[in-house]
């Protein structure tokens, strides 16, 4: 809702969509670091527009499964598929998908010897090859869109860490991504800044974005989620609708950690 | 329920408006004591010091300008004997000499083919190094490719367009050791980067080959460089091709230092969290445009002080290079040293105390300018 009065697109930017109906597939996807087996056959398919939680306690490999679909960790068995195109070691495919798959981090992530400004344009510029005007007026579209266009020529360092959480947001929405990964995004921030956050990402939802994101924030899962997942050991032990999710955990392991984060 | 309502310091009942810190205005005694003579400890050492200074810079002043012998035209000017009182600094022989220090042999009608080459050199770096100056990157152009084209020609000469024929052996001075250690500076960084990255590399032979060549180059001497820059590059070149004489210890140098240059670049790429490395990747830039865009300006940035004590390192170790027959200033100090129509008590230490002054002028230059840059910087970006 917050979205819908937001400042109108510009017209030289055209929504893109995936061109393929599944957004990202894994097919018995494993992992180790050393010897330590992360992750242990993940089996997940995101259609277009569909928007995930992950959940689960910390140390079960939920930033590792997530951080697999843009390769940045490399996984060792198993495929995953983003967009109809398969990760594999091609360099140049790889920079590809990323360039189409958006990702927030918990620490944010920014650049602190640029401005917000430069932060936004930064990947539209050189990857994109887009004229710095355009790529300007993209930014400032943006940053409208998370409501700090003020602070567009301010450094990272001068803002309070849920402007510039929504920077990064703005960040990766510059590149126009077709899926949009989010690893913790609110567990850096303090409380009173976790709302301004999360109404970001809720706008995001309702814009029809795929999105694949790691959150305890329930209330949030259960607002926008089309599935939860409950990882546990490297493992996707539990995935449902939210509703379910919540009210009929099956398994063991997803009763206690509601119990503990839901007190 | 019966609380006491007595003003309590613990809670407030009334919010307290904003009020300026308490007064600082103190004098200069009040500051002395403070700062001086706080302590015991701090008073004796606060009268050490000024031992010290009462030891070093009366004498200083007295050598440097006070007793200094600024005119004449030969020996006789300053010798105590003649001058009737005792000597300090012999300019004279200073100001006799100074073209040989800033040109060395090179042929007197053709001077003017240097004094460009400083004016043009002169103009470059400070464009450069004025950050507000319009045009940077026009700046960049002219200094590293258009400036080093034209004084190659001026100072080398071009027969076809009339200019004779200089060969390096007659440069020197002045002249000589700001040519080694600009290249030095300017071959350097670039190289040093390139090896830091290359050690960090995830390709094995790449990563082995920067490693050794760090290794080995930071391990042995800079005369061992020179040396072998001075034997070796010949062998490496083909058949009659022979580097010119000042060439060589040009490429020694600047190896030299792009070996520690690389050390130093790799503790600012240390000090780069991953997580600048996965915001670049998440958005798709590749590695080069990472490196340049985001992970070198912080990088750099964080080493400023390292890579400039480099470059006053390398400045310093020019002087070196005469071990290989170049004329840089302190060859040419010493050359005039044995001229005996100068030949003084004083001529060695005023030689040496010109040549001294020279170098920490320029050292003293870098280094301020690094800190202007450094504060500069800060400023823009807090964390
Ligand atoms: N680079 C790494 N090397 C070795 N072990 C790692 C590395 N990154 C993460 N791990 C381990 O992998 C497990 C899963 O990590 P992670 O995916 O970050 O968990 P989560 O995000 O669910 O808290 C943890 O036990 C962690 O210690
Ligand atoms: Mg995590």
């Amino acid at each position: 809702m917050a979205m819908a009065t937001a400042t109108e697109r510009p017209a030289h930017l055209k929504p893109v969509s995936l061109k393929t109906d599944t957004a990202v597939e894994m097919i018995g996807v494993h992992k180790w670091y050393g010897e330590f087996h992360v992750l242990r056959d993940i089996n997940l398919k995101v259609t277009r527009g569909e928007r995930i939680v992950v959940c689960g306690p910390s140390g079960s490999g939920k930033s590792t499964m997530i951080r697999c679909i843009n390769r940045l960790e490399e996984h060792q068995q198993g495929k995953i598929i983003v967009d109809g195109v398969e990760l594999t070691n091609d360099l140049k495919r790889i920079d590809e998908i990323r360039r189409d798959v958006g990702m927030v981090f918990q620490h944010f992530n920014l650049f602190p010897h640029l401005t917000i400004l430069e932060n936004c344009t930064l990947a539209p510029i050189w990857v994109r090859k887009m004229p710095k005007k355009d790529a300007e007026e993209i930014a400032m579209h943006y940053l409208t869109r998370v409501k700090i266009p003020e602070q567009a020529h301010k450094y990272p360092g001068q803002l309070s860490g849920g402007q510039q959480q929504r920077v990064a947001i703005a960040r990766s929405l510059c590149m126009s991504p077709k899926i949009m990964l989010f690893d913790e995004p609110t567990s850096a921030l303090d409380p009173e800044m976790v709302k301004e956050v999360l109404d970001t990402m809720v706008s995001l939802a309702e814009e029809g974005m795929t999105m694949i994101v790691v959150t305890h924030e329930m209330g949030f899962a259960r607002q926008v989620a089309n599935r939860v997942i409950f990882m546990d050991a490297g493992q996707i032990v539990e995935m449902n609708t939210p509703d379910e999710f919540f009210k009929n955990p099956q398994h063991e392991r997803t009763k206690l950690f509601l119990s503990q984060i839901l007190h | 329920m019966a609380i006491t309502t007595e003003p309590v310091a613990y809670v407030r009942t009334a919010p307290i408006a904003e009020q300026p810190p308490p007064m600082m205005a103190r004098g200069w005694l009040a500051w002395m004591r403070e700062n001086l003579f706080s302590s015991v400890g701090n008073t004796i050492l606060t009268l050490i010091a000024l031992y010290i200074i009462y030891l070093v810079v009366p004498p200083a002043i007295r050598f440097f300008f006070i007793d200094a012998v600024w005119t004449g035209s030969n020996r006789e000017a300053c010798l105590a004997a003649n001058v009737g009182r005792e000597v300090g600094a012999c300019w004279a022989y200073v100001n006799a000499k100074l073209s040989y220090f800033v040109y060395g042999s090179y042929p007197w009608d053709d001077r003017w083919r240097v004094d460009i080459v400083f004016a043009l050199g002169a103009f470059g770096i400070a464009w450069l190094l004025w950050l507000d100056a319009p045009k940077r990157g026009l700046g960049a152009l002219y200094f590293f490719v258009i400036f080093p084209i034209a004084a190659f020609i001026l100072l080398r000469g071009w027969p076809a367009i009339g200019l004779q024929r200089v060969d390096t052996s007659l440069w020197g001075g002045i002249l000589v050791t700001l040519i080694v250690s600009i290249v030095g500076i300017v071959v350097s960084l670039p190289l040093g980067v390139l090896l830091a990255l290359g050690r960090r590399s995830r390709l094995p032979l790449i990563r082995l080959a920067c490693i050794i060549f760090i290794e080995v180059v930071r391990g042995v001497p800079l005369i061992t460089v020179l040396f072998m820059a001075n034997t070796m590059l010949p062998l490496f070149l083909p058949g009659n091709m022979s580097p010119d004489r000042l060439l060589r210890p040009l490429v020694g140098v600047a190896l030299f230092a792009s070996a520690y240059m690389a050390e130093v670049v790799r503790g600012g790429l240390q000090a780069i969290p991953k997580g600048q490395y996965e915001g670049a990747m998440s958005l798709g830039l590749g590695y080069w445009r990472m490196m340049r865009l985001i992970i070198l300006p912080q990088a750099l940035r964080i080493v400023i002080p390292g890579i400039v004590n480099t470059f006053i390192g390398l400045f310093k170790d020019t002087t070196l290079v005469s071990i290989v027959g170049i004329f840089d200033l302190i060859k040419t100090v010493e050359v005039t040293l044995v001229d005996p129509t100068w030949a003084t008590p004083v001529t060695r230490l005023t030689g040496y105390a010109f040549a001294g002054v020279f170098y920490f002028i320029c050292c003293y230059g870098m280094s301020r300018y690094s800190l202007a840059v450094e504060r500069r910087l800060a400023a823009g970006q807090k964390r």
